[in-house]
């Protein structure tokens, strides 16, 4: 019989990660899970882009497909009046962006999204296997990133070095995506 | 002439690229083989005389090889490696003899050499064209039972398998600058031209190797070497180069809009023990900004009577079987042309140790140079003359010669007869990318004119037959400079198109147009007698063209034996489209990976695997798997919901609502915004409070539902139906961003940022009580539609006063990952105070008990707030929302429209059928007057009887009547009532 | 499949990023509760389905998440232009060659009749 009382509010939630325990990729493309991160989606008026990036510390993209990282942030470019903000860990993005104190909306996104990092000399044709975009370097260079799709969902692709990527995915669309990247990095290994 | 080893006695040695020693076993209907690594079916089948190899669909005439390549009509065969990995309708001429398969000719029964369906020959002058359309219309119930089972048994290709595949298949998609279709010498010349300028290459060849033509054309040289060698040397050369990638046994399928084009590699098919990893085929879905049409041309059959026996085939096919894999295809050939490209194939047979019965070239003076070399090998060319006949049951054993114009006919023995009628431009993928053809006088072919994509024809499917021309073309098409020279032996002239000699109208005789169907030239000159003047219509009417084969050699000829009863021109009677796929494709290669757990997304709330561990029973929502009802031992499903029903009242539940569509919605004018999504009025919601809100599309017919809650001036929290928040994030950024651009505000989709429990029930406030920190819970604090950020276990949630049971009710919104910490923790607790889980069924129940809508079940797309009960909630204040001028539609206005109201069964046990159309007389003449139909109907636990919805015109007048549902074999008397069922007077809401 | 130029991407992408949403420049009316029933019904159900150059909506739906406007001949599929929602009507830009489409029914059936 539990008790009544305050004790269960003192008992700290503990996190359980959409793709906890998942593994798999192939020697030419491997895929982890990321670690937790924090995350906004952020929307502004072209006018109001230097103040957000001065209070977030990262200089928010103006030019399409585009990604700027500093201070363990990384903005990319999603539309013209919307950005994706990831932190490492928990970094304060919400208070941030209202420290900027001009017009915007700010909505925490954390847990909406988790992310799958693909590496390897395979990792673009392993994404390719259900993305329709052009993952050469010179269409998708490094840095580049883009809302897409991948197979039956939607995905926010980021170039994270010229062999890897970080593949952004809604919570409940991510088990797909990593199976369908375990099939593309299987694929891409022969 | 020698038999090499056991591979074959037509096996010639010294002939062919193949190598002896390397030899794979495979089975034609249950014989076993011996064939060398590279050999085709065709090939190995023809290395041991074997030229039978398949029944014609409609009068089982014994067909043979014709072609070696992927044009051939006639050599269907079943290839298999085991029961599941089996696949009937393929091609013998491209499928790869790998060790270990076993395949089986198709269409006939009970054996290839005696087929009871040959009966169809005999029987053939009821065949002919047109015939099924008009002789089995009549009457129409034996169309079912009598004529289409006999037509499918007799008439048809291979069997499909019927167990599932085991194999699985790949898709990528790629860019390149150029995409080159075809690797003979203008496809590799033109993708050397085009590597050079360092442009991205995409090279494919649906053969096992490059080389196209030069496969049989053993005479071209390029740059000195022989033309094979050197294709196989500039492949090599390409496949190293960083900028270019080759893909052979790949078939460019379609050329579709835009630079798209679909290819299908063809990975594990000729090989014995495939890899597990590897799929059996890759679909591939290149997008190209230039494409290069190198396809080359296909040879052509003569038509003449009884021109389908086994052992007659295009003279480059026998070229390919003799110079390639070294076969000949028989030991005292004849030839049959209208074309120069047959002597060359007769000179190399020759040479060969073959011995040529006759050249019968019907055009009177072949080119001297070719009757010289003839002279030369002791060859007798018969000009002026054609084969009228052939003679042979299974194979063949004569042709029939006759001089043109009359003369007397005579019979020269033959084991085979390699004919051509010339060679048609392969122009099917530049017909797919919409290009315009014109038609060649001269050679009697259609060419590329006007170009609708970024796309050049080059080479043999651009009617470029002079090989110095043709390095040209190439090298320009790629765009860059490749220094190349070719020679040929000799140039090729000649051609016909149509009937030959001795099949003209005035016969009866059996010349194939199509093999594949059975089309006779006599079919077509029907067609056009049976009044078809369009070669739209002549094609369906005879079925010319519309095998598998797509008319690839027959197209022409039908076109030409047209034309000619029409008296037309041919371009005038016109050529039918091409349309993809080039050859057919797997239905494998076209879903990929979109199969088992990746054929559709499974969305799972992040409380999936503890509502799975409680034993629920999911249901599909869109995508969704939604804990349906949870069973304990023992229970079905409406002992269990029930149970369920009866707790949420008596005690509490918990449920999962995280599917539940999220919108945030900020920004200073996000009220603004609202108040012309939604009918209700939101300036006067205060933040802390939340409001059920109607969305209506601009024809005033309800759209969706859901609460929204104002968490600041500036910050809604809005929800929508599971099913719905896509499509109503669809339609509110349409508004925002096309309509209402001036607004200042913004759209997130947060559905998935949180995970939503929901505990409903007299207790919910004790049960949630300790996990809440920084509200006061009690009603006078944190009244029924109050709304506040807070913190729960810890972490930052929200928090709804909100209920969908008609109890007192709550719904915390915790970041997801924490959700299953924090479900875990109320559902311990509420489980010791007596409360239980409950799914969407028992959500449904005690909603309805409430006369709380449905969207989308209770309404659908015809239904106005007001038709619904929830005129209330559509403002009278507001000048503008989506919605406001189609409500006042005289239809949207008028008395007696259909309004949602409660229905009582007379007899409280029986619980109505969804769907069920409402009579106001059961007793009327049918087709009866309908009022409507029921909406919702459920077993109600609470209040001890049948409960139900439905849609009934003029329904709120007729509170108090009794209606009927008339069923299949009874009917059940209603009562027409209001929709609240379970406490009328809503005070437990706001316990 | 198509390939559609994004005005806000600045790029071509496929169409598989890409909803369609019906014919453009179609505003709302302004005073939308006054209009009479005939010009709702020109307003919300009258639509010209159009052969050839047609005017049309799309959303980048995959990608920025932003409506645009396309003239596109629907006989072709071809593309002419791409421009910001809520920009006027584009006059078509003059194209050289002058496509003239393979699949009327004119050129299939010939002038057979
Ligand atoms: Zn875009």
């Amino acid at each position: 019989m539990v008790d009544s009382g305050a004790n269960f509010g003192s008992d700290i939630a503990a996190r359980t990660l959409p793709l906890a325990g998942f593994h798999g990729g192939s020697s030419a493309a491997r895929l982890e899970t990321a670690p937790p991160a924090e995350r906004i989606s952020l929307r502004a008026r072209a006018e109001d882009v230097g103040a957000l990036s001065g209070a977030l510390g990262v200089a928010l993209p103006v030019k399409p497909k585009t990604s700027s990282s500093a201070n363990g942030r990384t903005a990319l470019w999603l539309g013209p009046d919307e950005w994706l903000v990831i932190a490492e860990g928990n970094g304060g993005l919400m208070q941030a962006a209202k420290n900027s104190g001009v017009l915007h909306s700010a909505a925490d996104v954390s847990h909406r999204n988790t992310a799958i990092l693909v590496s390897g000399p395979g990792a673009a044709a392993a994404i390719n296997a259900g993305c329709p975009q052009d993952l050469s370097l010179k269409a998708f260079p490094v840095g580049a990133c883009s809302r897409t799709v991948f197979g039956k969902v939607e995905i926010v692709l980021l170039r994270t070095a010229e062999d890897a990527f970080r593949v952004e995915v809604w919570r409940s669309f991510s088990d797909y995506a990593f199976g369908l990247l375990c099939e593309g990095a299987q694929d891409a290994s022969l | 002439m020698s038999a090499s080893s056991n591979s074959g006695a037509f096996r010639i040695k010294g002939a062919g690229r193949l190598t002896p020693a390397r030899t794979a076993r495979f089975t034609f209907d249950g014989k076993s083989f011996t064939a060398l690594e590279g050999d085709t079916v065709a090939s190995a089948l023809l290395a041991h005389g074997v030229h039978l190899l398949g029944r014609s669909f409609k009068y089982h005439r014994p067909r043979g090889i014709l072609s070696a390549g992927p044009e051939e009509p006639n050599a269907l065969i079943d290839v298999s490696r085991d029961a599941a990995r089996r696949q009937p309708n393929v091609r013998a001429t491209v499928q790869e003899v790998f060790d270990g398969a076993k395949i089986v000719s198709q269409n006939r029964w009970p054996s290839l050499k005696f087929d009871v369906g040959a009966i169809n020959n005999l029987f053939s002058p009821f065949f002919a064209a047109g015939f099924y359309y008009k002789t089995f219309m009549w009457p129409r119930e034996a169309w079912v039972k009598v004529y289409e089972p006999f037509i499918r048994r007799a008439a048809g290709l291979g069997v499909a398998p019927t167990e599932e595949d085991p194999d699985h298949y790949a898709n990528r998609y790629a860019h390149c600058d150029v995409l080159i279709a075809g690797a003979g010498v203008a496809g590799l010349t033109a993708a050397l031209s085009a590597a050079a300028t360092g442009a991205s290459v995409f090279l494919v060849d649906e053969q096992p190797e490059v080389g196209g033509a030069l496969h049989y054309d053993a005479a071209t040289m390029i740059d000195g070497q022989n033309g094979y060698d050197w294709a196989q040397a500039s492949a090599a050369k390409l496949k190293a180069m960083p900028n270019v990638t080759v893909l052979t046994r790949t078939t460019v399928f379609g050329y579709y809009n835009h630079g798209f084009l679909g290819l299908v590699e063809r990975v594990t098919d000729h090989v014995a023990k495939p890899d597990k990893s590897s799929p059996r085929e890759r679909l591939w879905q290149v997008r190209a900004k230039k494409v290069v049409l190198a396809t080359g041309s296909i040879e052509r059959h003569m038509v003449f009577a009884n021109n389908d026996r086994p052992g007659i085939m295009l003279a480059s096919a026998a070229r390919t079987f003799l110079n390639h894999h070294g076969v000949a295809v028989g030991r005292n050939v004849g030839v049959y042309t209208a074309h120069d490209s047959a002597y060359e194939a007769a000179f190399d047979l020759r040479r060969a140790g073959v011995s040529i019965a006759a050249i019968v070239d019907n055009r009177a003076d072949p080119s001297e140079a070719l009757l010289a070399e003839a002279r030369a090998l002791g060859i007798s060319v018969l000009s002026g003359h054609s084969v009228t006949d052939t003679g042979g049951r299974l194979r063949i054993s004569s042709m029939t010669v006759a001089r043109n114009g009359g003369g007397n006919a005579r019979r020269i023995a033959v084991d085979a007869l390699i004919i051509s009628a010339g060679w048609t431009p392969s122009v099917h993928l530049f017909s797919q990318s919409r290009g315009k053809l014109r038609f060649d006088d001269v050679n009697q072919r259609f060419l590329p004119d006007i170009y609708a994509q970024d796309c050049v024809s080059i080479g043999g499917c651009n009617g470029t037959d002079d090989l110095a021309e043709l390095i040209d073309e190439a090298i320009a098409a790629g765009g860059g400079s490749v220094a190349l020279s070719g020679e040929n032996r000799f140039e090729w002239t000649g051609g016909m198109i149509g009937a030959a000699e001795g099949a003209g109208p005035d016969t009866t005789v059996k010349a194939f147009v199509d093999f594949q169907h059975d089309v006779t030239a006599k079919d077509i000159r029907l067609a056009v007698r049976e009044g078809m003047h369009s070669i739209e219509h002549i094609k369906r009417f005879t079925t010319n063209g519309m095998a598998s084969d797509q008319g690839k050699l027959s197209n022409m000829h039908g076109l030409a034996i047209a034309a000619e009863m029409l008296d037309r021109p041919i371009p005038k009677v016109g050529l039918t489209t091409f349309r993809a796929p080039y050859t057919p494709v797997t239905y494998g290669t076209l879903v990929g990976h979109s199969r088992g757990e990746l054929f559709d997304p499974a969305r799972k709330t992040p409380m999936h695997v503890l509502e799975t561990a409680e034993g629920a029973e999911f249901e599909d929502v869109g995508n969704w798997k939604r804990a349906w009802y949870y069973p304990k031992r023992g229970e079905d499903m409406l002992a269990a919901v029930n149970r369920e029903c009866r707790t949420v009242r008596e005690v509490a539940g918990v449920f999962n609502g995280s599917t539940l569509g999220k919108i945030e919605v900020v920004g200073p004018d996000a009220a603004q915004f609202l108040n012309l999504l939604y009918t209700n009025a939101w300036d006067s919601l205060k933040p802390g409070k939340s409001r059920y809100g109607i969305m209506t599309r601009e024809d005033g017919f309800v759209y969706d539902d859901g609460v929204v809650g104002r968490l600041a001036e500036d910050r809604f929290h809005v929800t929508t139906t599971t099913g719905g928040a896509p499509r109503v994030l669809h339609h509110m950024e349409d508004y925002l961003q096309t309509e209402f651009p001036h607004l200042r505000v913004w759209l997130t989709s947060t559905t998935e940022q949180w995970a939503v429990i929901a505990v409903q029930g007299p207790k919910a406030r004790e049960i949630i009580q300790p996990f809440v920190e920084g509200v006061d819970l009690s009603n006078e604090a944190f009244p029924h539609m109050s709304v506040s950020e807070c913190s729960v276990m810890g972490v930052p949630a929200r928090l709804f006063r909100v209920s969908f049971t008609g109890e007192l009710g709550f719904e915390l919104n915790v970041p997801a990952d924490y959700g299953p910490a924090v479900w875990k923790a109320i559902w311990e607790r509420a489980e010791s105070m007596g409360a239980c889980l409950y799914g969407t069924e028992t959500m449904h129940v005690l909603r309805a008990e409430k006369g709380y809508i449905i969207v989308g079940q209770d309404t659908d797309g015809t239904v106005t707030p007001d038709d619904a009960g929830l005129g209330w909630a559509v403002s009278s204040k507001k000048l503008d929302f989506v919605g406001i001028r189609g409500l006042k539609r005289p239809d949207l206005v008028r008395e007696n429209r259909k309004q949602l109201v409660g229905l009582l069964t007379k007899d409280p046990a029986l619980v109505l059928e969804e769907g069920g159309q409402i009579v106001a007389d059961p007793n009327q003449a049918k087709p009866m007057t309908m009022l409507g139909h029921v909406t919702s109907a459920y077993w109600s636990e609470n209040c001890g009887r049948s409960i139900a919805l439905a849609l009934v015109a003029g329904g709120r007048s007729r509170i108090g009547e009794t209606l009927y549902v008339p069923l299949k074999d009874r009917t059940i008397e209603v009562e027409v009532t209001d929709m609240v069922f379970f406490d009328k007077q809503g005070g437990r809401i706001h316990g | 499949m198509l390939l559609i130029h994004c005005p806000y991407c600045e790029e071509d992408r496929s169409e598989l990023e890409f909803r369609w949403a019906g014919e453009a420049h179609i505003a709302r009316p302004e005073n939308i509760s006054a209009i009479s029933d005939e010009e709702f019904a020109e307003f919300f159900f009258l639509r010209n389905n159009e052969k050839g150059l047609t005017y049309e909506r799309w959303r980048h739906i995959h990608g920025c998440g932003r409506f645009f406007n396309a003239a596109r001949d629907t006989v072709s599929d071809r593309f002419l232009m791409t421009y910001k929602a809520g920009m006027p009507k584009q006059p078509v830009p003059e194209t050289g060659a002058s496509e003239k489409t393979v699949e009327t029914y004119e050129a299939t059936e010939g002038d057979a009749r």
